[in-house]
């Protein structure tokens, strides 16, 4: 159980699967370094009261804010392997095993559906605290497996992206699931159902350059880094530094990328209206 | 000549032939046998060096100065090519090149990555690395040759998408992720081969087809060798494990059954030979478009579908594991 739902509920033992929720009673803010009670950032949405950064949340988070009540994750059987054996300075089962200790989650893409306003909606929604959010096949698999969901039950479709781009660690394979993805929505528009895509803190990379950037609807956190390639690389290739807000939500939302940016505080509402058009 | 780290083996036996060749040249002694013995020693040198090349040397291959692009494929293939310019938004990329062209009778549209092959074009070309405006340049030939019912082909090699700051500006992203949305239904045939550098994004942006090839000594990948190494192995210095590691040669990729096949270079690399690489690639090429043309356009995307389906490695677990407590 997420802590939206403990929340609604009064419950106020520590979650079992607390991904990036911080602990303790302060919490203090990376942007404006102002310190509150976890309470009251908790009851902000996880935003810091004083500035309203938002903080990244996991999808079971998301799920407890968006769904009316009770939602039904699906494909929770898939689990990544190391295919190629890959080791760099720690072998990859090594890496996937102490990630999914760390977070209890079996990969970096959980899929749900439930209602939303009681309307149908399927979502996959990835963790950046499972290995950088990166996607391998899992995370290609999961959106393939949801999308065919979404058609046989003519339910709207939603992805919350959340990371750092490629697994590495799965070489070809994360690179084709640009492909894999993009072809599975397209068979999602020929059916006529409505995608939306919602980026967070950070979307970049092969995901920013396949799925995330595919919705019938783009829209974003505030101030999330959105982007095919990281500012760094940015900054050594061109040898100068980036312009300030460079790669956010703001940013994208100026050059036409994004519909609209939403906070998170007002994101039910927003995507409760999203689903009453289609 | 210009030669490899593993192929100097190679360097001193042609030093040799050529002072032979010239002593030769002088008329004195007949030096002929000796020649043909010296060309035979250099070619079984060469067909073993070549025999058992690792990643990292078929990377070196990939980016050899004196292997053929694009526009030289292009030119040895087809009776005509019109070369047609820009995206109709922006501006023309002139890393991405492509046009309308006849390939023994059937017109097609061919769109490639395209290097400079000197210092002052390698600048023009932008080492290979697209922008936007490339990646939209070409959806525009490919929605026009889907128009026309003509077949596309798509030649890849490019160290990556640019990673500039006016990329970011005009949706590097967006570009690509089009591209990837538009080929995946295209009603007509598209055959990709990667005659050079398959790198990432930038790669698959015009990497999306019925049929995938690869030419012998290429590579395709999620990420370059050295920007894995600097990444996982917080280094410079293990492009060549993560060459390894990465799998990427032409062969792995077979195996992964994530390309339908493998283009045979000729003895050397597609370099030693240009001619003779653009002859076999053409036959591959002329092939696998008479093929698909036999095809329906549904049949043909069904079948996309399911190949890009079912690419990807993972595990079912039997039992349900109760990871967490809702
Ligand atoms: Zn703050």
């Amino acid at each position: 159980m997420g802590w939206f739902r403990r929340l609604k509920d009064g419950i106020t033992t520590k979650t079992v699967n607390k991904k990036d929720a911080p602990d303790g009673v302060w919490y203090k803010c990376k942007k404006c370094k102002e310190a509150s009670t976890t309470k009251e950032f908790k009851e902000n949405f996880y935003k810091c009261p004083k500035c309203n950064a938002h903080a990244r949340i996991g999808s079971e988070d998301y799920f407890d804010l968006i769904f009316d009540g009770k939602y039904t994750e699906l494909f929770d059987d898939l689990v990544s392997k190391d295919f190629l054996s890959f080791t760099d300075l720690k072998p990859y089962d090594k890496r996937l095993e102490v990630a999914k200790k760390k977070t209890g989650l079996l990969d970096a893409m959980t899929v749900a559906t439930g209602k939303t306003n009681k309307k149908s909606l399927t979502i996959a929604a990835m963790d950046f605290s499972f290995i950088g959010g990166s996607m391998g096949s899992v995370v290609g698999e999961k959106i393939a497996k949801a999308i065919d969901y979404s058609i046989e039950n003519r339910t709207a479709f939603m992805i919350i992206s959340k990371s750092g781009g490629a697994r590495m660690m799965e070489s070809a394979f994360s690179l084709m699931q640009m492909a894999k993805t993009s072809v599975k929505l397209a068979q999602l528009a020929d059916a006529k159902l409505p995608y939306f895509s919602f980026m967070t803190d950070p979307t970049t990379g092969g995901v920013t350059a396949s799925f995330a950037m595919l919705g019938d609807i783009n829209f974003a956190e505030p101030e999330a880094l959105i982007g095919f390639a990281g500012p760094r690389v940015i900054r050594e290739t061109i040898k100068q530094d980036l312009p300030e807000g460079f790669q956010t939500s703001e940013f994208l939302l100026d050059h036409g990328f994004l519909d609209f940016i939403v906070d998170r505080k007002d994101l039910k509402q927003k995507i409760g209206d999203l689903v009453c058009y289609f | 000549m210009v030669f490899l780290e593993f192929e100097k083996p190679l360097e001193s036996l042609y030093e040799q032939l050529e002072n032979l060749k010239e002593v030769g040249e002088k008329g004195d002694i007949d030096v002929s046998d000796k020649i043909k013995e010296l060309e035979n020693k250099i070619k079984s040198e060469r067909k073993e060096i070549y025999s058992s090349l690792t990643g990292w040397q078929k990377v070196q291959l990939s980016r050899h100065p004196e292997r053929p692009y694009s526009l030289f494929y292009i030119r040895e293939m087809f009776k005509k090519f019109t070369e047609l310019h820009g995206d109709r938004y922006f501006k023309d990329d002139k890393a991405i090149v492509g046009g309308l062209a006849n390939l023994d009778g059937q017109t097609v549209v061919v769109i490639g990555h395209q290097k400079g092959v000197n210092t002052k074009m390698r600048q023009y070309r932008n080492f290979g690395m697209a922008n936007p405006e490339g990646y939209r340049k070409a959806l525009r030939l490919m929605k026009m040759a889907e128009r026309f019912d003509y077949p596309v082909i798509c030649l890849i090699d490019t160290p990556g998408a640019f990673p500039g700051l006016e990329a970011e500006e005009r949706g590097q992203a967006e570009a690509i992720a089009r591209n990837l949305f538009e080929m995946a239904r295209l009603r007509v045939p598209i055959v990709c081969a990667v005659i050079g550098e398959g790198a990432s994004g930038g790669a698959i942006g015009i990497g999306l087809g019925d049929r995938v090839f690869m030419l012998e000594n290429t590579w395709y990948s999620v990420i370059s060798p050295e920007s894995c190494s600097s990444i996982l192995w917080r280094s410079w210095d293990y492009k060549e494990q993560a060459a390894e590691a990465l799998k990427l040669t032409a062969d792995h990729m077979l195996d992964f059954k994530l390309i339908d096949g493998i283009i045979k270079e000729p003895l050397g690399g597609a370099h030693n030979s240009p001619e003779e690489m653009a002859k076999t690639l053409k036959k591959h090429l002329k092939k696998e478009v008479a093929e698909l043309m036999e095809m329906t356009p549904d049949e043909r995307i069904s079948l996309r579908v399911e190949k890009y389906s079912r690419m990807g490695q993972y595990d079912t677990l039997k039992k349900k594991v109760a990871v967490k407590s809702k």
